[in-house]
């Protein structure tokens, strides 16, 4: 039910997921940040139930944390983080699998761009211009197939985000009136926006 | 004193010393010698080629110098068996971290994973250490080429220009007084500065000559590896031919015999 999207720009990338915790017939919260930051210039956005999402982002944060202590500081790109995180759904997949399905997003110093990759609950990765999880995609992807231009700037990207946001919110059947929009570029992971505060308990 | 301290790796003596890996390290001042040497554009690993008979048939590739990745190479100074084990090691390590990452190991990670299975054989299981030591030479995007060496024990560290095996002290010293100091790189400030690859291939020479005193420098006695970056910024491991070899070598000749005349 989740709706996680995201599109690189010129030096960054943008992310977007829906704020609903819910099971069944009830909703838990509405004001769950599902853009879990992973380092420094890294972010992912996630789909799937709660206890994997929190799981699994938490031991790729940390363990990208524990990279950077081990080598002296050293970061991971932003191909080298998404491709361990495939690596960890590889080897969970025949085991316990994670059901979570990603829209990892990076900005690298070295290239000065963003990048961004989708990740499935099977451990496919690709690395992709504009993307989306879940049943979103039956509504935004027409939408970003037809706006995106290769280099587009922030505002662009932000304007997507927006028609994309409109789109579901006229189609599609389950209500998700809260959406959590974070930037990524040189200056780190910073929240651009939000329906309703993660920290509001 | 030593003798009730020196049987087991895991223990020390009194003196704080671990016994074991120190005789490991002399194990090694009896094999083949080999330089290391940091160059601007490269990296120059120079050993002596111990042939022990005649009658043995030709190695395959070398018996010195192995490929770790597309973009790591080492020297062996040692007992080989040991050292085959712990190349395995390395290019295992190698592998897994760009199946894992996509992206080339660090050199310095490599070269510390090697390491630290090293001195868990000085500390665990009471088995003895490896009778190794490695010159490491790599190229990583983050720090360019880099050299290291390694012992027994498990410790390492970066170098501009160093030497193991046999005679390495005497290796060291000349190193020490000819490195970045010769009068075609000298920089105006006068500070040191390195040589590019073809000036630490004539060094490495010259270093090898004096660490192999009193045989005469011969092309077959000697293996000549270098490590450098092509026109597309891919690592290149070469290890010189015989006539590659002999060139460098009378250059060196050369050098010494006019650098006497004057």
């Amino acid at each position: 039910m989740d709706t996680v999207f995201g599109i690189q720009f010129k030096g960054g990338v943008v992310l977007a997921a829906d704020q609903s915790n819910a099971r069944s017939i009830l909703v838990y919260q509405n004001n769950l940040d599902k853009v879990k930051q992973l380092s420094s210039h890294s972010a992912m956005g996630v789909s799937g139930p709660n206890a994997d999402l929190v799981n699994f982002t938490e031991y790729i944060a940390k363990n990208l944390a524990l990279y950077e202590l081990a080598n002296d500081g050293t970061k991971l790109s932003t191909k080298a983080q998404a491709n361990f995180c495939r690596n960890e759904l590889a080897v969970a997949l025949r085991k316990g699998p994670y059901q979570v399905n990603l829209l990892l997003g990076g900005y690298d110093e070295k290239e000065m761009t963003g990048s961004l990759y989708f990740l499935d609950y099977m451990a496919s990765l690709q690395k992709v211009p504009y993307g989306s999880q879940g049943y979103a995609s039956s509504f935004c992807l027409s939408i970003m197939d037809k706006e995106y231009k290769e280099g587009l700037s922030e505002s662009d990207a932000l304007l997507i985000v927006e028609h994309s946001i409109k789109e579901i919110a006229t189609r599609f059947l389950i209500n998700q009136p809260n959406f959590m929009i974070k930037i990524i570029d040189k200056d780190g992971v910073r929240v651009h926006s939000f329906g309703a505060d993660p920290a509001e308990t | 004193m030593a003798r009730r301290y020196d049987s087991s790796t895991t223990t020390f003596s009194p003196e704080g010393r671990l016994h074991q890996v120190e005789y490991a390290i002399e194990a090694i001042n009896n094999a083949g010698t080999c330089v290391g040497i940091l160059a601007r554009d490269g990296i120059v690993m120079a050993s002596e080629r111990r042939i022990t008979s005649g009658l043995l048939a030709p190695a395959k590739t070398s018996e010195k110098t192995y490929k770790l990745c597309p973009h790591a190479a080492c020297n062996v100074a040692g007992l080989t068996a040991d050292a085959n084990i712990l190349i395995d090691q390395a290019r295992l390590r190698a592998g897994r971290y760009h199946y894992q990452y996509q992206e080339p190991i660090p050199v310095e990670q490599l070269v510390e994973h090697v390491c630290n299975y090293k001195q868990s054989y000085t500390q665990y299981g009471g088995l003895r250490p490896f009778g190794v030591a490695f010159l490491f030479a790599g190229y990583d995007e983050k720090h360019g080429f880099q050299l290291y060496q390694s012992d027994p024990s498990g410790n390492y560290s970066g170098w501009k220009a160093t030497v193991i095996g046999a005679n390495n002290q005497a290796g060291k010293s000349l190193l020490k007084s000819e490195y970045g100091s010769s009068s075609a790189e000298m920089a105006d400030e006068g500070e040191e500065t390195s040589p590019d690859v073809a000036g630490a291939l004539r060094l490495a020479v010259k270093v090898l000559n004096k660490t192999m005193d009193g045989t005469a420098a011969a092309a077959e006695k000697m293996e000549l590896f270098t490590m450098t970056l092509d026109e597309s910024s891919e690592v290149v491991h070469h290890i010189l031919t015989q006539k590659e070899a002999q060139e460098v070598i009378d250059q060196v000749e050369a050098e010494t015999a006019s650098a006497g005349d004057s």
